[in-house]
This record gives C-alpha cells, structure tokens and sequence, in this order.
C-alpha cells in the first residue's frame, strides 16, 4: 500500500499556477525522487504536501486526507519536511535545534539515544554541538537540518536539495548519510533533486517535473537508460 | 554622596518602569517582528483592571494578579483575533494596526473610567530606609526588586524550558518550525500573552506614582522604544540594562548638569540614542543582522 498519494495535485502562488496535475506515490519504505530543472514544481509539490502552499487535488497520508491541513497537523501525522534552504533555526545551537526537532516526543531517553545517532550519522557535528547553527558551514547546517527531522522519528522524510550549494565532496557525504539512515531505520523518502545522478544513488524509482506536470516517470533503471534523462540531467 | 545614591536608586525604579514595559515590546518584536505601539496603552487597561476590582473591594495583590491574567488572556486574543489578520501582509500595515489599538484602547480606558486622575494603591508602603548616608523610598526597592525578579524567571523560561525553546524557534523562523510540529499560531498568543504580562506588572508599579490616567505610560512608551533601540532589539538583558541606564542618567542629568534641570530631561535618552545609533546601530548589546548573500 502506498504511504503517500498525490493525484491531480494543483497549486498557484498568487495568479501564476506552478503545479498543474502532479501525481506520484510513495510506496511504505520505498524511495522516491522528484527530478526536473528549476521552476519545474518539484520545491512546491513538497510545500503543497506540508501545507505551506493552497493546493488542489488528493493527498493522502497514510489513508488519511492531508491536503490543506497545517504544516505543525503534518508534522504530527509522521511527516519531516527538509525544507528548501534547509530552515535551520540560526539563533538556536546545535543540541537546541535537535531538540526543537523532537518537540512532539514525549521518550526523554529515547531522545537522547537519538541525538547520539545523528551525531553518529554526521560526526562532524559533534564539536559544534554548542555552536549557534548560523555559525556553521553550509554542509553541516545541511546536516543539522536533516537531523532535526531524523529527532521527529518520521514514518516520512521530505528531502528539499540536499545537495544544493554544497560542494561536490560534500554532498556526497550527505547522502552516504541519507542512505545510511535508510537501510538502518526504513524511513520513506520523498527526494526533490536537481542532480539526477545524486537521485539515483537513494532512490528506486522516480518522476521527471516538466511546468507543473509530470513528464515521465519510471524505475531508476528505466530512466537511466532513456536517452532524454541521460542528455538533460546526467551530463551526457 | 547621599544625593547621588538617591539619584541613582530612583532612576533605577524608574527604569525599572521603562524595563519592563521595552521586555514586553522585545518579547512581541521577537516573535512577530513587528513593534507594537499598543504595549502602553494595554498596560493603561491591566492598570484600571486592577484599579476597578480594588474599588469593588478586592485585596490589591490579588487584583494585580488577577489582571495580570486578564492582561494574559487580552494579549492572547489580541494576536489570534486582530494580528493574525496581518500576519501575511505588509508589515508596515500592522504597526499601524497597533497604532491604532493604542487610540482605541485610550479611549475606551476614558470613555469607562474618565480622563480624571484616579489614585492607584501602592503595593510597597510608604516609608524610606537610610542607606550608606542616602534615604531612599521602599517604592524604588521594591520595584527596581520586582523587575529583577521577572527578569531573572524570564531568563529561567527561555534558556529552561521546552516552551521558552519552542517560543525562540518560532520567532526565528515560524515556517520552519512548524515543519517540526511547533504550534506556531498558539506559540505566538503565548508571545502576546506574555507580554501584556509584563505590561500589566509595569502598569500596577507605576500607578501609584503617576496617578491613573488613560495616557499615564505614553511617556514611558517613549523612555522604553528608547530603551529598546539603546539595548538591541534582540536582547533582553541588553533591554533591561539600556533602560537602567536612561533612567539613571536623566535623574543625574537633570540634577547635575543645570542647563539640562528637570524640563529638559526627556531629551537624555534621545541624544543617547543618537550617538548609540550613530557609533553602533545594532545597539549596545544587540546583534548585527547579517544578510548572507
């Protein structure tokens, strides 16, 4: 059964519609990447399942009807959106965004444990524990905003660029990171990536945004090898 | 060196005053953003809250307190069913929004109790202690001790607790913090809440002293945007420290420097901002926006 359903979905910001039809599922503890250049909808498809933008058509969580419904109603239902810019709280250190991260969870000591596992996750974090998270690199706040999610122990993480801004290396160690965490605790991903090649390493199957509507979607094999993706997101 | 300590611990229970009611704005300017102009003229309302149940009859500690939950729950209601309505638009828009509220609470402030003085009880009695050679009032004590006091459990609340850490998330960025559960509409009437809080506190101090009038804090709204722009919008302490400061330094201006005297010592602050906004726009204490382009 699926986890996540979205059928026909539909958003415009203001008189522009940037989402014109968008379907896609989640399978429960499957992968799933949402590949397409930019302005192609895939930032708004997440931001229309958080409730952060009107959006029209069917989605549905977990058999549950969660279209329009606020972003905080979202979160408790079991889904951690990593937003696009990765929204970590600045003012904040780093042990206060994590716990801002756990806000809904009552297990004090299974908090704890889970704070050590995102410093396992991303040992780079360990020495800026105490840091304020406007003080850290891109990377690591790229890292802090993916563990804040990991604290809420989501049934589904919501991936925003990940590897946006970040350099090459880094972005790597991101998302050994990313797939660490999915072999080890069977999170469900929503994966918005403009670096195809990046998608794959995580993903199983995927869909291609064109303006608002999907252009093509299949298997990561299936894709890989169409010549289309291969020329416009692969480099050659 | 009597005069000067004298000087000194009543300009600091008078900014005591200005302290609380610039933590209220800062709290509010936190959370939203926004300055809220309205912060005095609630705080006028708590203070006649107060003052009506005492006239009915009611102990004035507990009428205080009292309005000071009253004060809580006007300030909640205020943001859920006034601010809300400008969260997303232009900014400028609601502080005159708030502008407007400061009107409108005046006038109903006058409209039920009259422009006429009306006399507030003090909480602290009348009397003075001598001090290293100074006599100072129980009132300044006891004020500058309340303030100290309220800062102290506010620090305790932001720095300790999970609902102080959820109200700095979502000052910092709301969106964000919903995506991890955060109650964001309900964490900002707390905002509110608090600060009609302190508000209603600085009302109830300085009643006694101004005598009640619906325009009694339009003064210290002024000493207290002083205040805030001379601390730094985003530190408390820094706050509370800048409004000290004013309060001293006009009591000693206008007693030692004679071409300034009593009349013109509204203008201390003023110039202090000046050269503050001039030498470090920040604020004393405050923090550098940076804008990472």
């Amino acid at each position: 059964m699926a986890l996540l359903e979205l059928d026909g979905v539909t958003a415009f910001y203001g008189a522009v519609q940037v989402l014109d039809g968008v379907s896609l599922s989640v399978p429960d503890g499957g992968a799933v990447g949402v590949l397409g250049a930019n302005g192609a909808g895939k930032t708004t498809t997440l931001r229309a399942i958080t409730g952060t933008v009107r959006a029209g058509g069917r989605i549905r969580f977990a058999g549950k009807d969660i279209r329009g419904m606020r972003s905080d109603r979202v979160a408790s239902l079991g889904i951690a959106h990593v937003p696009e810019g990765r929204g970590t709280l600045g003012d904040l250190t780093v042990r206060e965004n994590l716990r801002v991260g756990a806000y809904l969870r009552r297990d004090r000591a299974a908090v704890a444990g889970d704070v050590e596992y995102c410093l396992d996750l991303f040992p780079q974090l360990q020495h800026r524990i105490r840091s304020n998270a406007s003080a850290l690199s891109g990377g690591e706040q790229q890292m802090l905003a993916i563990s804040r999610a990991i604290m809420a122990r989501p049934k589904l993480l919501l991936l925003d660029e990940a590897s946006l801004g970040l350099a090459p290396g880094t972005a790597k160690t991101v998302y050994e990171a990313i797939r660490r965490l999915r072999r080890e605790s069977g999170i469900s991903m929503l994966v918005v990536e403009q670096n195809a090649n990046l998608a794959f390493t995580l993903v199983e199957s995927a869909t291609v945004l064109e303006t608002g509507r999907n252009a093509l979607t299949g298997s990561t094999a299936e894709l890989k090898g169409m010549d289309e993706i291969r020329r416009a997101y692969l480099g050659g | 060196m009597g005069t000067f300590i004298q000087l000194v611990i009543d300009g600091l229970s008078t900014g005591s005053i200005y302290a609380a009611l610039a933590l209220a704005i800062v709290l509010v300017n936190q959370a939203t953003g926004l300055v809220n102009f309205a912060q005095g003229g609630m705080a006028v309302l708590s203070a006649y809250i107060a003052f009506a149940l005492t006239n009915a009859g009611v102990p004035l500690i507990i009428a205080i307190l009292a309005s000071v939950v009253a004060s809580f729950v006007l300030g909640a209601i205020i943001e859920r069913y006034l601010m809300r309505k400008f969260e997303r638009g232009d900014p400028d828009t609601a502080v005159v929004m708030t502008i407007g509220l400061l009107t409108l609470i005046t006038g109903i402030c006058a409209w039920i109790w009259s422009y006429n003085n009306q006399q507030f009880p003090s909480l602290f009695p009348v009397g003075t202690v001598k001090l290293l050679g100074a006599v100072i009032s129980i009132r300044s004590i006891g004020t500058t001790l309340v303030i100290l006091a309220i800062v102290i459990l506010l620090q305790l609340l932001f720095r300790g607790t999970k609902l102080g850490l959820a109200l700095r998330a979502v000052a910092i960025n709301p969106q964000s913090a919903g995506f991890s559960g955060l109650p964001v509409g309900r964490l900002l009437m707390v905002g509110w809440g608090l600060a009609a809080v302190l508000g209603a506190v600085a009302g109830a101090l300085v009643a006694p002293q101004l005598t009640l009038t619906p325009g009694m804090m339009d003064n210290a709204l002024v000493y207290a945007l002083a205040a805030v722009i001379l601390g730094g919008l985003s530190s408390p302490v820094g706050v509370v420290v800048a409004a000290w400061l004013i309060g001293v330094l006009e009591n000693l201006a206008a007693v030692y420097l004679p071409f300034i005297g009593y009349d013109l010592k509204i203008a201390v602050p003023f110039i202090l901002i000046f050269v503050v906004l001039v030498v470090r726009p920040q604020g004393l204490f405050g923090r550098k926006a940076v804008v990472r382009v």
